[in-house]
């Protein structure tokens, strides 16, 4: 099969019109926005706002009922969906690494879906794991249930960045963390995403987070779109969601 | 005579039986597991074939093992007088522990885990083969364990349709109204039971991650 590649085009997700509805009830839509290469776009809003959707319609998870979303230009219909998702890193909150697994089998999983060798597979897994600062020798054995909270969220950003892929899809990875390491955690991803040239599209209800991380900030609110701007905008909106997520951010 | 006596001077015939007893229990148990773990993941898979198989494996565990024994004997093929219908009545006991037990681990495995595979690329059958498989196959072992187990006891009744084991020992002793040579039967069942029931905890909890990496 011939191998996917995501990288050179612009933009790398482009959703057109697209929204997602179940038994006729709309979860999602109409969304139309486009992420460019290397940006990162946080989309912020409640549970059941529509976050997640968003994300597994950009993986092919799900495909748009109305509309059409796009992967490195190809709508994703049209994409072989386990091709798409090997080339797309995916961070989700804590449950999702495998429990079965060492630190090093589970960082080194897609690698070995895409069918590297071992020694290929070995010498990734350690850089990634330093990458995201758990030393190889002293966690690349243990299981995620050794591992702390924190811990946990590193190996799975490593997971996600083991087989380079250009474009990561965040689901709230540091929502379960303590607000200490999620506040580190975020500043290092963010540092971690720009000097690798990732282009991220970011799921959270922290409204901190979302201003930290994105280039851009999308606001949900039960599957519509109430804002779309940068986080300087965002600060300022008059927009009657905004304020009544900046007034819930000085309270928590 | 007493029971010590007895396994003395018939240590032969209680090895010989005991091993006859064992083997029923073993080629029974690994065909009911060969059977019914495919049985188990096809009615994970194919949600239509869920009411038919754990209904069908429901209504054959009813049976009494007495009737099943007799309905099986007057069958071509697979029926007669002897181990082999033993064998084919222990599956049959066999199966629904086994069908379940697999249905139930797979179908527990933690969603998120799951969504997690497939949103990195697994495909359909890497995801059995690499998360629910693995994950489930604690659960599957009980199964297993409880098959084999009942499968010792059911065993002894297949002594009365020609199959020998251990139940030869208990069904003379009823008809000499002798403790001691239904005891020379029942004992070593009993330890062949526990035994069995042991052994294959310890797989059981080999299998299961959460007690992996512990020093």
């Amino acid at each position: 099969m011939s191998e996917e590649n995501l990288a050179g085009v612009e933009p790398v997700v482009t959703f057109a019109g697209a929204s997602y509805s179940i038994n006729g009830r709309l979860l999602v839509g109409p969304l139309d926005f486009a992420v460019s290469r290397g940006e990162t776009v946080v989309f912020l809003g409640e549970s059941g706002s529509g976050k997640t959707t968003t994300l597994r319609l950009i993986n092919g998870l799900i495909h748009p009922t109305e509309g059409t979303v796009s992967v490195n230009g190809r709508q994703t219909s049209a994409w072989d969906g386990v091709q798409l998702r090997r080339n797309i890193g995916y961070v989700i909150q804590e449950s999702g690494l495998l429990p079965h697994l060492t630190v090093n089998k589970n960082v080194g999983l897609v690698p070995k879906l895409k069918g590297w060798t071992p020694a290929e597979i070995a010498r990734r897994v350690k850089e990634m794991l330093e990458l995201v600062g758990l030393s190889p020798g002293d966690f690349g054995d243990r299981y995620p249930h050794q591992l702390s909270g924190g811990q946990r969220q590193r190996v799975g950003v490593a997971r996600a960045l083991a087989a380079d892929p250009p474009l990561l899809l965040c689901d709230e990875p540091f929502g379960a963390l303590d607000p200490a390491t999620r506040r580190a955690l975020q500043r290092e991803f963010k540092e971690l995403a720009h000097r690798l040239d990732k282009t991220v599209v970011f799921v959270t209800h922290d409204v901190r987070e979302a201003l930290l991380l994105g280039d851009r900030v999308i606001v949900l609110e039960a599957g519509r779109v109430r804002f779309t701007g940068s986080p300087q905008e965002f600060s300022t909106s008059d927009v009657p969601a905004v304020q009544a997520m900046l007034g819930d951010s000085w309270t928590s | 005579m007493d029971l010590v006596e007895f396994f003395t001077s018939n240590f032969g015939e209680v090895l010989f039986k005991t091993r006859q007893h064992f083997v029923l229990v073993a080629v029974s148990s690994g065909i009911a597991t060969a059977i019914g773990v495919p049985m188990g993941i096809a009615v994970v898979k194919w949600k239509t074939l869920r009411g038919p198989i754990l209904g069908l494996a429901n209504v054959l565990q009813t049976i009494p093992s007495l009737a099943l024994f007799g309905f099986l004997i007057p069958l071509p093929f697979i029926g007669g007088i002897g181990a082999r219908t033993a064998i084919v009545a222990l599956i049959v006991y066999g199966l629904l522990p086994i069908v379940r037990n697999t249905y139930t681990g797979i179908t527990g495995v933690d969603p998120a885990v799951k969504d997690a595979a497939v949103g990195m690329g697994m495909t359909s059958s890497q995801l059995l083969w690499l998360v629910e498989l693995p994950l489930a196959l604690p659960i599957m072992v009980a199964g297993i364990r409880i098959a084999t187990v009942i499968g010792v006891g059911v065993a002894t009744i297949a002594a009365l349709i020609g199959a020998g084991g251990l139940g030869d020992f208990i069904f003379r002793g009823v008809s000499m109204v002798d403790n001691t040579v239904i005891l020379a039967g029942a004992i070593p069942a009993a330890l062949m039971a526990l035994t069995a029931d042991g052994a294959l905890h310890l797989v059981e909890k080999r299998l299961d991650w959460r007690g992996r990496g512990r020093a």
